[in-house]
Formats: C-alpha cells, structure tokens, sequence
C-alpha cells in the first residue's frame, strides 16, 4: 500500500522517493515503532542517499516545517507525517558540495516553535544562535579551519582606541607565530572581526595558512563595532575612522609595510559594503579587498526591494555604478550561489574589471552565513597575499 | 660554472640528523661541518633545528646575521642592495606576465588536435618561446647583478672582508659544509654576498632541500597546485653553479601533479638538457668524481613518465 498524503500536502506534488530508506516506510502497512526505531538508526540525519536528503523529525506535532535560507527555493517546507506514527520526513534534492544552514519549525497547537534538528549533531553558529547544517556529497569542513596543536598560534591583544569620528572603539589585534618588531607586515583590517573569530576560524585559519606559507606573516586588525547596522551602510564618518584615525595608528604603533599593497579591508555582507565604501573613499590607498557576500543593493530602475535599511547602500552603489573607478588593485568577492545576494555580487564584478582592478570571483553552493566566509578565506587571502610557499623549501 | 666542491650530496627535505649523516659518510668527510642556516632568516640559530640537522658536530656560520651586521656597518651597500632587490622583483613580475601566456599558448597548442605535420611544428615553437623567455630572463637577472658587482664590488668592502675572514677560518678547520634550505631567495643572496662559492672549493657539500636548489645552475621555482590558482614553474635565479646538469625539485611528489604526463612531460623538455630531479624526503643524489650516483631519486622524463634516476641512465 502506497502511503497517502494528508490534505495539507495533497496539494504538493507526491515526491519521488523511489530507491530511498524512507520509502521502505511508505510502501507496505503502517510503520510499527520498532520500523522507524530502525530507519533513524541507520546514519547520521539527514540521511544522505546520493543526491537525495531525507530530513525526519520525531515527535508529537501539529505541524512540521523546514525552515532554511537557500534562495530560488520556498523558505518553508512542509514535512509529512506517516500516519499512524509521529515521524516526519522531507526530501530535498541536493547538489554535490552543497551546505545548507537550517532550522526545524514545530507548531503544536498555537505554540510555534524553531528549533535545531534534534536528529542532526551537525550545527553552525552565527550571531543569531545556531543552525543545523546538511552538506551535500563531498563537502568536508577544510582541513585549515581546524585548530591543529603542531601548528604555532598567533597571539590576540585587546585594545580601546579613541576615535574622533565615532567615539571608542574596540579592536583585537591578531600578531602572527614568531612576531618580531624587525620585520614588516601586511595590514588585514578585518569587519565584524569578532565574528570572524568566534564563527569563521579567522585564529585557526590564519595560524594555519601562514604555518602552510600559503599566505605571509601579518597583522589582522578586528574591530568590533557597536551599532554596525549604522556604520557599515557606506558611512563617511567610518570610513573617515578607518582611512584617518586608525590606520595611521596602526602603522605608527606596529611594523606594518604602510604600502597600498600592504592594506587589505576585509568584510562581510554589510562589513564587505564597509570595506567597499572605504575603499571608494579613499582610492588608491587600500591595495587590497576581500569582499565576501557583500550587501551591495542597487537599483537600475525603480527601487532596490530590500527595504529602507538599504536605502544609503543603494545610494552608494548606485553612484559607484554611475562612476566606476580603480579603487584598489586587486579585489576578491566571494558569494554563495543559494543567497539572494548573488545578483548584486555578480553584477558588480564587470564593473569592477572594467576599472582596471585585478578581479577574482567565486562563487560556493552555501549560503549567506559565516562558514561559508570561513571556507573561502584560503583561496582570498592566498590570493591577495601570496605566502613565501614558492620561495621556501624546508 | 665555478669551480666545483669536490663532493657533493643533494638531499631532500625534511632532512634529520641521520640523513645527514649518512650523505656525509657518502663523500668520506668526517669531523666537524660547517653549516649555512641563513634560508632560515631571523631564526638560523635555532638551535633545536641545528641540533636535529648536525647534532653538536656543526659550526654555524650563520650568514644571515652577518649580512644584518654588513648592512649596518655599509649603509651605501645595503640601500644598493635594497634596490637591486627591488629590481629582481620587478623583473621578476614582467617575466612572469610573460611567462603565463607564453606558457598558455604552449599547452593550448599540446591540446590542440590538427594535422601532426603541421602541429607538431608549430608545439615545438611554442615550447621554444618559453624556453627563450627563461634563458633571457636569466640573462637579465645576470646583468642586473653584475651591474651591482661592478659598481659596488661587495667582496672587497670592508664590512664583508671582515666577516669572509672569519668565515674563511672556520671553513679552514672543517672538511664539509651542510647546506640547510629554506627561503632560496634569501639564502642565494647571503651565498653569493660573502662569495661562498669560492670559499666551498675544496670542500664536501651537503645540501638539503632549498640548499641543494641554490648551488645549482639554475633556480626553478615550482608548484603545481598553489591555494591562489594554476602555478607555471619559474626560473626564480641562477644558482652559484657549484654541480652540473641537474635541476632539483625538492618535496616534488608533494608539490608536483606527478600523475599529469602533460606537465611532467613539458617540465623535462622545458629544463633539457638538465635532468629535473624529483628530491623527496629521503632521496639522496651525490656527484663525486665527475658522476652523479642516485639514492631513490626519480627523474621527469620527456614522455611525461617518472623513472628512477638508474632506469635512466
């Protein structure tokens, strides 16, 4: 007997489960517990079959969803229950080396709650709290963004630093293994520098990269800002704390190379619009750019439909678009093809190489969150910063 | 060439104590070495490494610190220096803007299919303006220096007459030299700053990873696979000259795609007639009484294989 939809999901098309474990439980009689005992025993949840993602919940609801952020697809899909039992399932086709950030959301009468996948250990923390993740065949976390104890780590200092501009300011600063006052290094100012820390690795990945000689030996800046909703939309006043406060600071405080090729700004989503606008700012004086999934909202005609936040972003791109000009040398973008973002990224990319600036893009089957920032973070910073790799043989 | 050593071993890296030892029983030389870290920059004393490279039979001659110490007693030397560094870099970007499409334009053509008659040609051409363009970036790397040399002539500056003597002294009470590797660029540079190649005549050289690369006649730079993109091997310098026909390319089954009969095979023909050397861990390839004699070294062969060094020969 096959197993017949309730009214709800009568009206989505009958899924294709043919070949999976789930169907095993659709096809026959009802299910006894001991059946579905067995089908959530056989592997970790999701349940990976090739392409094909089986999500199951257990557990008494009225109303199951998935709730996940992949752009092109509904944000909200229902799960179906097998009658007589209280597991729910979805299956979701998933392309090889996909990462998708999720939540589960459970309505038990009027009471609606999201919650992360009881079933899944895999989990990804942001800001917001945490999501579950389901990866599709192939990717693996790389192997650089993990704490490796033979590797030599860099050390974090705190500091207050009084801006004219905007008042206090906190930063951390990130001195490479093996610092010495002799030399002279690379400046990476890193956005939302905290959150690069807590949820990207940015500790464990630069320690790693520099240990591989994959990028050099540098000095990260992170700042953290207060109200980043504020200064990041393409704020004068912060590009002014940036380009004339801070920097100079830093190059009179620390051995940096002081060089445009030297100074790298680095975001992401509204940091990488920081970035950008401080670039734009101050042309010429930031030879580098690490711009990942960058809230770079314009409208050719009509309005830009992402809400009045946007409004001073979609001023700036849209006066950039309307000017393009050779900022910095070389620019690194990077987005997920699952945010909606991925227009606005892509779209400025031949504008950019149409200035004159050196452009690399890359694009990742992920999603507007911090471990895909993470997962990109070799191929940019290598990039843009070419270790000694070519030159050392130990 | 210069006057060669008379032994040389080259080894691969990773390079311990045993290792070391063993290569050195390979030339007969015994007693205490001297040991050039200088690859090692700011940390050529390390002395764990030293340790585990020599054991307690090394004398440093630590050239790194020398240089620091001639560039602070020469100022007019070091910003000299400084500038004809700035000019290998700059050379050095121009070559690689031409090496990448010249390199490109080779391996279109080797994928290209077409009348042989024709292609054949036409590939052997391609391949011939790549090897054009290493030798004429060498040339210009050699005029570079020897404009430095004629207009600065460092080994006749006192700073580094100063430092040469005392190197001279400690290479009088040793029968063999340890070259550890490292950043090549660096370490070449010290080498050739305190004329080390005349200073090694007479002795046996051991020469791990970077080492062995500097001493040769020519310094290919390589990767196939680097994090930033697509990697064509460099002609990053000429080396001291100090061994013939070889070019070593150490850790190569790391850093080469040795599985890709295309590169292996441009590689070998690119470098001909030198043999280009696969130097890994554990590999040990000595020149001794005008021949090389091979430990597990392998060797890129024209048809794009690997073969070991006796197969070859």
């Amino acid at each position: 007997m096959r197993w017949i939809p309730d009214a709800e999901s009568a009206a989505l098309p009958d899924p294709d489960v043919s070949g999976l474990a789930i169907a095993r439980l659709l096809d026959g009689p009802p299910p006894s517990e001991e059946d579905v005992r067995a089908f959530l025993g056989q592997g970790e949840f999701p349940l990976l079959e090739g392409n094909r993602c089986t999500f199951a919940f257990l557990g008494p609801a009225d109303e199951v969803r998935l709730r996940h952020w992949v752009y092109g697809l509904p944000t909200s899909e229902p799960l179906h229950r097998i009658d007589g039992t209280s597991l729910w399932w979805y299956v979701l086709d998933i392309p090889d080396g996909s990462r998708i950030e999720y939540k589960l959301e459970v309505r038990r009468g009027n009471e609606v709650e999201w919650i992360r996948d009881p079933l899944n250990s895999r989990e990804a923390r942001d800001p917001f709290g945490a999501n579950s993740v389901a990866c599709g065949p192939g990717y693996e976390a790389p192997p650089w963004t993990k704490v490796d104890p033979a590797v030599p780590a860099g050390t974090l200092e705190d500091r207050v630093f009084q801006s004219r501009a905007l008042g206090v300011r906190e930063l951390t600063i990130y001195r490479p293994p093996r610092f010495k006052e002799s030399r002279r290094y690379p400046l990476l100012l890193v956005h939302d520098g905290g959150d690069y820390v807590r949820y990207a690795a940015l500790e464990p990945v630069l320690d790693n990269l520099i240990h591989r000689l994959e990028i050099p030996e540098l000095v990260a800046v992170l700042t953290h800002p207060p109200d980043r909703m504020e200064q990041y939309r393409a704020s004068e006043a912060h590009g002014r704390y940036l380009a004339e406060e801070l920097v100079p600071q830093l190059e009179r405080d620390l051995p940096l190379l002081g060089t445009p090729e030297g100074r790298c700004l680095m975001g992401a989503s509204l940091g990488a619009v920081a970035s950008f606008a401080t670039a734009v700012q101050y042309p010429g004086m930031f030879g580098r750019l690490l711009l990942q999934s960058g809230s770079f909202a314009f409208s050719d005609i009509g309005g830009h439909g992402r809400g009045p936040v946007f409004d001073p972003i979609a001023d700036f791109v849209n006066q950039f678009r309307r000017n393009p000009s050779r900022v910095s040398s070389k620019v690194f973008m990077s987005c997920g093809t699952y945010e909606s973002l991925i227009y606005e990224n892509r779209s400025l990319v031949p504008l950019l190489e149409r200035t004159g600036m050196d452009v690399r893009f890359v694009e990742a089957r992920d999603g507007h969150n911090w471990e895909n920032w993470r997962d990109r973070l070799r191929e940019g910073l290598s990039w843009l910063f070419p270790g000694p790799l070519w030159l050392v043989y130990d | 060439m210069n006057p060669p050593p008379a032994r040389i071993a080259l080894l691969g890296p990773r390079q311990a104590r045993p290792n070391v030892d063993e290569a050195l029983s390979a030339l007969d030389a015994t007693g205490r070495v001297a040991l050039v870290t200088a690859g090692w920059q700011e940390w050529e004393d390390d002395e764990d490494r030293v340790r585990a490279l020599v054991g307690d039979r090394g004398a440093n001659l630590r050239l790194y610190g020398r240089a620091e110490r001639v560039w602070s007693a020469d100022p007019e030397l070091a910003a000299a220096h400084h500038e004809l560094q700035e000019r290998v870099r700059a050379l050095r970007r121009a070559y690689n803007v031409r090496l990448a499409r010249t390199m490109e334009a080779w391996i279109e053509l080797e994928r290209l299919d077409g009348d042989s008659a024709v292609m054949d040609s036409e590939r052997g051409d391609a391949m011939d303006a790549v090897r054009a363009l290493d030798r004429h970036h060498e040339e210009r790397l050699r005029d570079l220096r020897q404009g430095f040399y004629d207009r600065y002539d460092p080994l006749m500056r006192g700073a580094v007459v100063r430092e040469r003597e005392e190197i001279r002294r400690i290479l009088g009470g040793v029968a063999a030299v340890v070259v550890a590797g490292g950043h090549v660029a660096v370490l070449l540079n010290r080498l050739r700053l305190f004329g080390m190649d005349e200073l090694f005549a007479g002795k046996s050289v051991v020469a791990c990873a970077g080492g062995a690369m500097v001493l040769g006649s020519r310094v290919v730079l390589f990767h196939d696979s680097p994090p930033w993109g697509p990697g064509h091997a460099e002609v990053g310098e000429y080396g001291l000259g100090l061994y013939p026909s070889v070019i070593p390319f150490p850790d190569g089954s790391a850093r080469l795609r040795l599985d890709d009969p295309g590169r292996v095979g441009r590689m070998a023909r690119r470098f001909a007639p030198a043999d280009c050397v696969v130097l890994d861990e554990g590999t040990r390839l000595v020149f001794r009484d005008g021949a090389w004699r091979a430990d597990a070294a392998l060797r890129l062969d024209a048809s794009g294989g690997i073969r070991a060094w006796a197969d070859a020969s």
